[in-house]
């Protein structure tokens, strides 16, 4: 089934070795340019047109080193409850060297120059400024995920240290969640479920409501490439799709999903029956949606958010689901995560949490890393690098 | 006075949680005079010669051969939905009554609900709402995930208005569609979805990831799926059921669950509705189990009243009946 995704990416890697002719007949993937990742601190570059197969072929050319000695890379741990995955570990194995952060700092005179690159797994380990001083042949830290918030980017470039993330990887699986919160939502999903096998249920009421999905006005607020695959997926549901973003995005791909741009959030915020937030936490995206973005959303409205917890005023949300100024909210993010078990968010029965699962398949997981390694191996080999993230 | 001219239409009750909505009041009873069940017991004698229709609203009032011996004048039975496995087709006919359903109304919302199910159930959504909330949560693991659907193997069992629609849905994911249905459909409408017709129904679940059933209940849809077809699918298929809860054979299903011959199932549907409270599909944890709530949108519901009072009128008129079911 999918297959055909994820084993594209591991059969490339290794393959390019001594195929020189082909290095670059492969062409790099597009880096998501279109205006949601515009914002000022964060600029992606488009570097190379993709050609290759839909399913963002990633390949770089790898060169074993010349010692035998596979480079070394930093991870927090493996397995336990934040270490990378043993999956995933094992598929690093194939091209680097481990070092976890017990056995790097059990032995830091060893193993600080050996260690090129840190593959940073759900936000761990943390890169500051001591472990940057400390890791003096440090190239590249990899990120699994595309978020990268929680990495200080200005910082990490002084050390002339270059960051990657995986946005390929993410995209799919993320309009995946964001489309089913909306559908949750819409639908009163959970409730139902708690109605259905709840031991006090002796009939199900026919009065009991939802909100239709099919030709309701969806407003994307930040048209990425994630952005996009949810105004696809929308589109088949025979939704209205409004969209603000920083830039606009061109006729065509306006017209293939059947999108309006709303150069004013504010229109955008009147006139959609789900606004679901799309971009990157960035310091112009914080507090993005206030209490007077709330106060224009219609009251029979839903907020989705797969971006990042701060994108929303927290408070002022509260103070609009218990007002009923918006119907209701799905949030896959929330800040902080896990939310403090007393806020009032998990009590609202118009709320429908997720614990951050927008790449939580078996598939991402694995492409994403699959991914980082691309970029590892790109940043080491002194190839062009597939998904570089640069500061402001 | 103006509403005894108006015709007299049956209904089973009015308000709370089974009835007519209150507001759909105002347009029924510009066009008719609603006697609730209650006051039609009370008055039989009287009113059982007024009754021209019954408004059959989410399957009640029943209609038994005593209700239609007492009826003389009854001309029209109009049923909210598109299932009419609730209705004697063929006793209505013998009392020269015709029938009415509102097919075409249901199929977005139920198309929807079907995506609301699979998407859910692939990843995780209730459970991990769950945990999002629990006290105990302290953190949120990282080895915790679910399955994805772009690029998933769909198949359709029962490929009508709701199957169609569903198709169109899950195109947009990128899913692999395949399909059976009595009668394969032309083949513009499968290139238009991508779907690939499966004459044997074998060959649609050894290959899918996700069975959704979308065939109305019949004698020979009931028990469609039964131990054999559940042992066909793949240990990693989840099954969705917005058809009714008695074209799958429930023991069957508990037992399929519970030995992992399949991974999961997602039902809006039941038999009965609601089960009994101690039935173990209620404990099972790789199981999503909704109300009926298919087509329970205030904006169908709306639409199915509107089309129902037509039919109802039609019908009392000697016209054409808009969406009428044949026995």
């Amino acid at each position: 089934m999918f297959r055909s995704k994820a084993s594209s990416l591991s059969k490339l890697i290794p393959s390019m070795f001594g195929q020189s002719h082909l290095a670059y007949k492969f062409i790099h993937p597009v880096i998501a340019s279109h205006g949601h990742r515009c914002h000022r601190s964060v600029i992606y570059k488009q570097r190379y047109r993709t050609l290759q197969l839909r399913r963002r072929t990633i390949s770089t050319r790898t060169k074993v080193m010349s010692e035998g000695e596979l480079p070394a890379v930093l991870i927090l741990d493996i397995g336990g409850t934040h270490g990378v995955l043993e999956d995933l570990a094992e598929l690093l194995k194939k091209h680097f060297h481990l070092i976890t952060m017990k056995e790097f700092l059990g032995n830091k005179e060893e193993m600080r120059k050996k260690i090129q690159s840190v593959f940073v797994f759900e936000c761990r380990p943390t890169i500051d400024r001591e472990l940057l001083e400390s890791l003096p042949n440090l190239k590249i830290i990899a990120n699994s995920g595309v978020g990268v918030d929680h990495l200080d980017l200005k910082m990490i470039s002084s050390f002339g240290v270059k960051v990657t993330n995986t946005p390929h990887a993410v995209a799919d699986p993320t309009a995946d969640i964001g489309m089913a919160l909306m559908l949750a939502s819409a639908r009163r999903l959970v409730e139902g479920c708690h109605i259905a096998v709840s031991p006090d249920t002796k009939h199900f009421a026919v009065d009991w409501l939802g909100v239709e999905v099919t030709r309701a006005t969806l407003g994307i607020i930040g048209m990425g490439s994630i952005g996009y695959k949810v105004a696809q997926r929308a589109r088949a549901f025979n939704m209205r799709i409004l969209y603000h973003n920083r830039n606009r995005r061109r006729k065509e791909e306006e017209e293939a999903v059947g999108a309006h741009y709303c150069a004013k959030m504010e229109d955008l915020l009147q006139q959609s029956d789900f606004v679901m937030l799309v971009v990157n936490l960035t310091p112009e995206t914080h507090k993005l949606i206030g209490k007077k973005e709330l106060g224009l959303m219609k009251p029979t409205a839903t907020l989705i958010n797969i971006s990042r917890g701060a994108v929303i005023d927290q408070d002022a949300l509260v103070e609009a689901l218990q007002n009923k100024v918006i119907r209701a909210a799905a949030l896959d993010v929330t800040y902080p995560e896990p939310l403090p078990r007393d806020h009032p968010l998990l009590n609202l029965n118009n709320v429908i949490i997720t614990p951050h699962i927008g790449t939580a398949t078996v598939q991402a997981i694995r492409m994403m890393a699959e991914e980082a390694i691309a970029n590892m191996l790109a940043v080491l080999n002194g190839q062009p690098i597939p998904s570089e993230v640069f500061p402001k | 006075m103006e509403s005894q001219e108006l015709p007299y239409v049956l209904v089973d009750s009015i308000g709370g949680r089974l009835g007519v909505y209150e507001d759909h009041l105002g347009f029924l009873k510009k066009r008719f005079h609603l006697i609730t069940m209650k006051e039609y017991l009370e008055n039989k004698t009287f009113l059982s010669k007024k009754i021209r229709a019954i408004y059959v609203w989410y399957h009640k009032p029943a209609i038994n051969e005593e209700l239609l011996q007492s009826l003389p004048n009854l001309k029209v039975v109009a049923s909210a939905g598109v299932g009419i496995d609730h209705l004697d087709l063929k006793l209505l006919s013998s009392y020269g009554v015709k029938v009415s359903n509102t097919p075409f109304i249901v199929s977005t919302d139920t198309a929807d609900m079907a995506m609301a199910l699979l998407l859910a159930s692939s990843r995780r959504l209730v459970e991990g709402h769950e945990m999002a909330v629990s006290p105990d949560t302290e953190y949120f693991p990282v080895d915790w995930l679910g399955a994805e659907v772009s690029g998933a193997t769909l198949g359709i069992l029962g490929m009508g208005k709701i199957g169609y629609k569903v198709a169109e849905r899950a195109k947009a994911f990128e899913m692999k569609i395949l399909y059976h249905n009595r009668n394969q459909r032309k083949k513009e409408e499968e290139s238009a979805v991508g779907a690939v017709y499966c004459k044997k129904i074998d060959d649609l679940l050894q290959q899918s990831d996700f069975v959704i059933l979308a065939v109305n209940l019949t004698p020979q849809t009931h028990k469609l799926i039964g131990k054999r077809e559940l042992e066909l699918m793949k240990p990693t298929a989840t099954l969705i059921n917005i058809s009714r809860g008695l074209i799958v054979d429930q023991d069957a299903l508990v037992e399929a669950l519970q030995n992992k011959v399949i991974k999961a199932a997602a039902l809006d549907v039941a038999y009965p509705e609601p089960l009994p409270r101690d039935h173990p599909l209620l404990k099972l944890k790789n199981v999503i189990i909704t109300p009926h709530i298919g087509s329970a949108t205030k904006k169908t519901r709306w639409a199915m009243m509107e089309e129902m009072a037509e039919s109802i009128q039609a019908g009392l008129e000697g016209l054409p009946i808009p969406r009428e079911v044949l026995p």
